[in-house]
């Protein structure tokens, strides 16, 4: 079943248009990875999904049944984050803040999702400890836990590995592979990692000039010139 | 020596006053400061040196004319650093010098640097009317109340601005609320501390708090704890050995921050 559906979008910041005519769906149970360069607008895509940005033109449709509100949304870590004190829980609970409105406190139905969102992700026994003495790698999952309190139909990671290790990124790609395989939930990733990022993918969107840009299955995307100097000719 | 102490009204009522703002200024400087927002305190505390300046060259009542002034400056501030090209510590240096020089011109062409100009600089106990003591105690109460209120929304939109929008909170709204509030309590704590001071009551308690505490909850508390420890040290030296408040509660300030930092490295944090 087809969740969002996005036809000749055009994208642009500071006044310039980076690109335009795009078009591509997200479906159910897919794994969706978007690359492209520095500032080919992989950024800008997310902020336009998220609705946070308006678009030059065309149109992002979500099918009915599905919203905004569906996405579970994990940013890339910030500078203030780095020495933030603050709980594993206090982290994971404020996931659920879109959902409150004006309430001030959480009540038992959000507790619940967070602990329930924290067991998931196999850290609700460090629920108390404090999120900046954790490894990179710990964080993220953190991160994880509080985007899928607040929604957990599809989730949308902008650069997840980033400042990980070898073995944590791997670690952290098994995850994602791990709830969208499993329990079905769709992902669509940003990364700049992209040998590591299409082990796990089913579908692919490259942002850039026309002679990169490509919509496809992972399948495919590795014949093309492009991928294949990503996979150094290696087969999948 | 305490009870003769509060014998004084003007005392008393400095200490109400000031343990209030104190308390606020604690809980917003947890925010404040890591949100990387810590010099606000500075600049907001030289608009309303400014504003006063002004207000006491006209004859009119300090407080009802810098609340409005200093509140329109923090939410032009925070407006200023989201969306142009003068980053946040510059737009403050900006607004904070501008308005201190046009305090000091507006001064220096009417009453001259009179007593009460040099408490708005430095602070002064002597200086709450009746009517300002219970301005600021309605004022610092709302506050406090405004932030209980928000906690929750202050921590979400504090640790991560981007996924609170993308999730639906209105994190402009809260960033507003906590530029208001902080102006709010810069205003009415620097008749006490002083304009040049004031910003220190917002940033040491949470510094300190942040040196030995793993969590939101308990530095927030840790630090309103620390913050009216401080205060109540800072009026007492500054009776015992007649030493201005606002300098007294800054160097106890210090030495807090200074032994919770050790305690801090002790248990590796």
């Amino acid at each position: 079943m087809r969740l969002i559906e996005v036809r000749g979008l055009s994208i642009g910041y500071d006044g310039k248009t980076v690109v335009s005519g795009l078009n591509f769906d997200v479906n159910e149970g897919d794994f969706l990875c978007v690359f492209g360069e520095n500032g080919s607008g992989k950024s800008s895509l997310i902020k336009a999904i998220l609705g946070l940005k308006s678009t030059a033109s065309g149109h992002i449709h979500f099918e009915k049944g599905f919203s905004r509100r569906d996405i579970g949304y994990m940013p890339q870590k910030t500078q203030v984050q780095r020495d933030f004190p603050a709980s594993v829980g206090e982290v994971v609970l404020s996931g659920c803040q879109g959902s409150m409105g004006l309430r001030p406190f959480y009540g038992r139905v959000e507790k619940q999702k967070a602990d329930a969102a924290m067991r998931r992700l196999n850290i609700f026994d460090i629920k108390k400890e404090s999120y900046r003495s954790l490894s990179g790698g710990q964080q993220q999952r953190v991160l994880l836990a509080r985007s899928l309190c607040g929604a957990d139909r599809l989730i949308l990671l902008d650069e997840p590995t980033t400042a990980l290790d070898p073995i944590a990124t791997g670690e952290f790609y098994r995850l994602i592979a791990d709830l969208n395989r499993r329990e079905g939930i769709t992902v669509v990733m940003v990364s700049h990692d992209i040998s590591g990022a299409l082990r796990f993918s089913t579908s692919v969107l490259h942002l850039g000039g026309s002679e990169v840009m490509f919509y496809g299955k992972t399948a495919d995307y590795v014949k093309t010139k492009i991928g294949e100097s990503f996979m150094g000719g290696e087969a999948l | 020596m305490i009870a003769h102490m509060f014998s004084y009204g003007f005392i008393t009522r400095a200490f109400v006053v000031g343990a209030l703002v104190s308390l606020c200024a604690a809980l917003l400087g947890v925010s404040l400061v890591l949100k990387r927002y810590s010099m606000i305190g500075d600049g907001l505390s030289h608009v309303s040196f400014g504003a006063m300046s002004v207000a006491a060259a006209l004859n009119l009542a300090p407080l009802a004319v810098s609340v409005p002034v200093v509140l329109a400056a923090a939410f032009f501030l925070l407006r200023l650093s989201e969306n142009s090209r003068l980053k946040g510590d510059a737009a403050i240096a900006v607004v904070s010098s501008s308005a201190l020089a046009v305090g000091i011109i507006v001064t220096s062409l009417t009453t001259g640097m009179n007593t009460d100009v040099c408490n708005y600089m430095f602070g002064s106990v002597l200086a709450m009317t009746k009517g300002d003591v219970w301005l600021s105690v309605a004022l610092s109460i709302l506050v406090l109340v405004v932030f209980v209120f928000f906690y929750n929304k202050i921590f979400a939109v504090t640790f991560d601005e981007s996924f609170s929008r993308a999730t639906g909170v209105r994190a402009g709204l809260y960033n507003t609320v906590i530029a208001l509030l902080t102006a709010v309590t810069i205003v009415i704590g620097m008749r006490i501390m002083g304009a040049l001071l004031i910003s220190s009551l917002i940033i040491f308690p949470a510094l300190s708090s942040m040196r030995i505490c793993n969590n939101f909850r308990r530095v927030i508390i840790c630090s309103a704890v620390i913050s009216l420890v401080c205060f109540a040290g800072g009026m007492f030296a500054s009776y015992a050995f007649e030493t201005p408040v606002g300098a007294g509660v800054v160097v106890i300030n210090l030495a807090v921050f200074a032994v919770m930092s050790l305690i801090g490295r002790r248990t590796g944090r």
